[in-house]
């Protein structure tokens, strides 16, 4: 069987949605794929060498459950999510609050941690491209990332993906 | 004797770890050698079926006791 490929495309920049691109491509690794991952916008910072940044919010995101990671079995089986009126969560330091709360579900489940899938996805040769123009958008100093990240334009991804036999937009 | 070569505690584990550990202690191993995993990961056992198809590592055993997954994977 020919070597299948993946590429995809970061966007976003947040805890919960930094998952998804790691955890795909750490799998697509395993599974034997060569894959590439373009990290543009907001996106940009999975790469941070300090993923304390990464936070979670609930504002605005009425899908999202909020239960608590700790306590007695009824209280964790509530869903505060859709019982609480959106607007609370613009409350400050709630970022903060619901970013903690993430973290310790995320540690509950044996679930890894964004810097432990990051490193599996470098150890499996995953390439890591960074859009250079978001990072001169948002005036970032190139030395705030991790090591081994290239530095690349919208041609070099459709380069990389030219031969993909599959792309993701996330 | 042991019907396997490697053992790999993968229990409390969610995705995509079992695989990811998986994959690196096959790596660990020669062909025909066979690593057995346990998990505890329910979404593991339709994974561990996908990862060998696309791997070409065969899966020759997969069960579940006591809310416990056991794989057996022969290296090709």
């Amino acid at each position: 069987m020919a070597q299948q490929k993946l590429t995809i495309i970061a966007t976003k920049g947040t805890l919960d949605w930094a998952y998804p691109p790691f955890i795909l491509a750490s799998t697509a690794a395993a599974l034997g794929m060569e894959v590439s991952v373009f990290f543009t916008f907001y996106g940009l910072n999975l790469l941070l060498k300090d993923t304390s940044p990464l936070k979670v919010t609930p504002m605005g995101n009425p899908g999202m459950p909020m239960k608590m990671p700790f306590g007695p079995k009824w209280l964790q089986s509530i869903d505060f999510g859709p019982k609480m009126p959106n607007l609370m969560w613009s409350v400050p330091f709630m970022d903060a609050f619901a970013t903690t709360m993430m973290k310790k579900t995320i540690k509950n489940c044996g679930v890894a941690t964004i810097p432990e899938l990051r490193d599996l996805c470098i150890e499996a040769e995953v390439k890591m491209l960074a859009c250079q123009m978001t990072i001169e958008l948002f005036g970032y100093n190139p030395a705030v990332f991790i090591d081994g990240v290239d530095f690349v334009g919208a041609a070099t991804y459709f380069d990389e993906s030219s031969d993909a036999t599959q792309s993701l937009f996330i | 004797m042991a019907d396997f070569d490697q053992e790999l505690d993968a229990t409390g584990l969610n995705c995509p770890l079992p695989i990811l550990r998986a994959k690196k202690s096959l790596n660990g191993l020669e062909a025909g050698q066979i690593l057995s995993i346990i998990a505890t990961d329910p979404g593991s056992v339709k994974d561990f079926e996908a990862f060998a198809k696309q791997t070409g590592n065969e899966l020759l055993e997969s069960k579940e006791d006591g809310g416990k997954f056991y794989f057996r994977i022969k290296k090709s």
